[in-house]
């Protein structure tokens, strides 16, 4: 794995050869506003049916192991 | 072979026009694509057989036809999904153990829209595990198997899609596209495969690899087919940001046959003789001869960053996916890793047990190539250069109307011929990955066979412009007799690797 990333990643050095000064970069597709939408409530997909592929859970809520140590 | 399977070979339209005079029903329709995915089950193309959801829904259009309420060109035909589409009630494993078990809640637009055509999906095809590959190998079914060849592979990373097409599973299939996933495999298989321009067709439940570059798109036999697949999913999604706000071209009514008048440019770094195989080559030269003959007007082009696409495109995908992929942590869904001591452990157990070797090598990577430090020298550079990339194809077209190219610079490789080596994989993407970068459309069609393998040829159109593409690859066809072609068939199980030392 190490050596496959280096390869590739001396791959992709060649492009320190290209001057990109002054170049804006490209982040998407196209270039498109942020499309907003009115703030109104809309129907959210059923709690049962959005937790039902969860490996754990008690109700409608994902289990986790426990993150936060006992007080005391 | 039987009616059915019979007029699951043919085109779209033998297909509409046998439904609608009823020498066969939608059912059996269904019936036979589900019995050719077992038939095929040995080159692993379709994975997953939907046979409650497709024998239900095929019934039901068969119930419309009947009654002459037919809901699109597309009713009553078997469609085959990509498993990285999702569709309610059914699996989307992403040919990832991290997703197995995994049953969608919800449909994708593309699901919803071809659904509410009439389509009637039958399975999920095999893929390169998250889409990450050009071969379908890393995938937890095992390697797709080429029809026209079983050692050899499909390309990918929807191998399973094109080589279901090709074999006759289905007319038609999905796919995704994110650096020449549909194009590609189409290639290698002999079928044809379209990515349409970015934005196009809603994102919304294709699970994202890299999501400015993510596009789904058909392949079908025809390209009057993939048109009209094409035609039914497009369209604005509020449900995707990224979705283009304009209507879709309507397609299918421009198919002419018409050539004449129209300028095609040939990028001089794509036709180079050297790592090009001089079938493929020869190939391309024959079909430009036939569109020349048919009075199209070529003009060489030039498309000087193109020895820095696959670095440039590397880069900008594996930093993206390094992102989508970190929802994956055993909480949500997925694969959760037994007994975690801790959340830590839950984590990182989940995501190395759940993922296979490429990609985790592409999270690393594009791990790397965010992190504080490194940021501007990979991720900022690389996104600078996909300017210059796209800055190359606006001059080019404004000389010509749309480009010609290889979509490959090969036919299909033997399966294992390039597992062993990342770099030598991504490179085989060198004339697919420019598309994803600039947002363009872009079509792969069957152009005849090198070393009796298909050869697939690359249009790329203006922004927007899938129609032009269409038209084109539509007047070739009509031209040209390669898309009749067909694997042998039945084909001959894969033989078992000689022993070492056999001569």
């Amino acid at each position: 794995m190490a050596r496959d990333l280096e390869q590739i990643l001396a791959h992709v050095a060649s492009l320190d050869a290209l001057d990109t000064q002054g170049v804006p970069p490209t982040l998407h597709g196209f270039d498109l506003p942020t499309p907003l939408r009115p703030d109104r409530a809309v129907p959210a997909m059923d709690p049962e049916l959005a937790v039902l592929n969860a490996p754990a859970r008690q109700g409608t809520a994902f289990l986790v192991p426990k993150v936060l140590e006992e007080e005391g | 072979m039987s009616q059915a399977e019979k007029v699951l070979a043919g085109s779209l339209a033998d297909q509409r026009a046998a439904l609608d005079r009823s020498e066969i029903n939608a059912s059996e329709l269904a019936a036979a694509s589900l019995a050719a995915i077992d038939r095929f089950a040995d080159l692993a193309l379709v994975v997953t057989r939907q046979d409650e959801a497709a024998l239900r829904d095929a019934e039901e259009s068969a119930r419309r036809i009947a009654a002459g309420r037919a809901r699109s060109i597309l009713e009553g035909i078997p469609v085959v999904l990509k498993h990285n589409i999702v569709q309610k009630g059914e699996s989307a494993t992403c040919a990832s153990h991290i997703l197995e078990g995994f049953v969608s809640p919800y449909d994708a637009t593309v699901v919803e829209r071809l659904r509410a055509a009439g389509a009637v999906f039958v399975g999920r095809a095999n893929m390169d595990e998250f889409a990450m590959g050009s071969s379908t190998e890393s995938s937890i079914y095992g390697p797709s198997r080429n029809p026209w060849d079983p050692s050899r592979s499909c390309g990918g990373s929807s191998g399973g899609s094109a080589g279901a097409v090709a074999a006759g599973i289905a007319p038609l299939a999905l796919g995704s596209d994110t650096g020449g996933s549909i194009r590609q495999p189409a290639s290698f298989c002999g079928v044809v495969g379209f990515k349409p321009s970015y934005g196009r067709v809603s994102r919304w439940g294709l699970v994202a690899f890299a999501s400015s570059l993510d596009q789904i798109g058909p392949f079908a036999r025809r390209v009057s087919d993939c048109a009209a697949l094409f035609e039914q999913m497009a369209g604005h999604d509020a449900r995707d940001s990224t979705s283009l706000p304009e209507p879709a071209p309507k397609v299918c009514e421009r198919l002419d046959g018409d050539v004449a008048g129209l300028t095609i440019g040939l990028p001089k770094e794509y036709f180079v003789e050297s790592g090009v195989d001089p079938g493929v080559l020869a190939r391309v030269r024959e079909a430009i001869a036939e569109l020349e003959g048919a009075g199209a007007k070529f003009v060489e082009v030039s498309l000087p960053h193109t020895t820095h696409t696959i670095a440039t495109y590397y880069l900008i995908a594996t930093a993206e996916a390094s992102s989508n992929l970190a929802r994956y942590d055993g909480v949500r869904y997925g694969r959760r890793a037994k007994d975690p001591v801790d959340l830590e452990d839950l984590y990182r157990r989940s995501r190395s047990e759940g993922f296979g070797a490429e990609v985790k090598r592409r999270i690393l990577l594009g791990t790397y190539v965010l992190s504080a430090g490194y940021y501007d020298a990979y991720y900022g550079k690389a996104q600078r250069v996909r300017t210059l990339i796209r800055r190359d194809f606006e001059a080019a077209f404004r000389g010509c109307d749309l480009i010609l190219t290889p979509t490959a610079p090969e036919t299909a490789f033997r399966l294992g011929e390039k597992s062993g080596d990342p770099l030598a994989m991504y490179l085989s993407d060198v004339y697919t990955v420019s598309a994803n970068l600039a947002g363009l459309p872009a079509l792969s069609l069957p152009c005849g066979l090198a070393n009796g393998l298909p050869v697939g040829l690359q249009l790329l159109g203006k922004p927007l412009d899938e129609v032009t593409l269409m038209r084109v690859g539509d007047a070739f066809e009509r031209r040209t007799p390669h898309h009749r072609l067909a694997p042998p068939a039945p084909p001959a199980p894969p033989a078992p690797p000689a022993p070492k030392g056999a001569a």
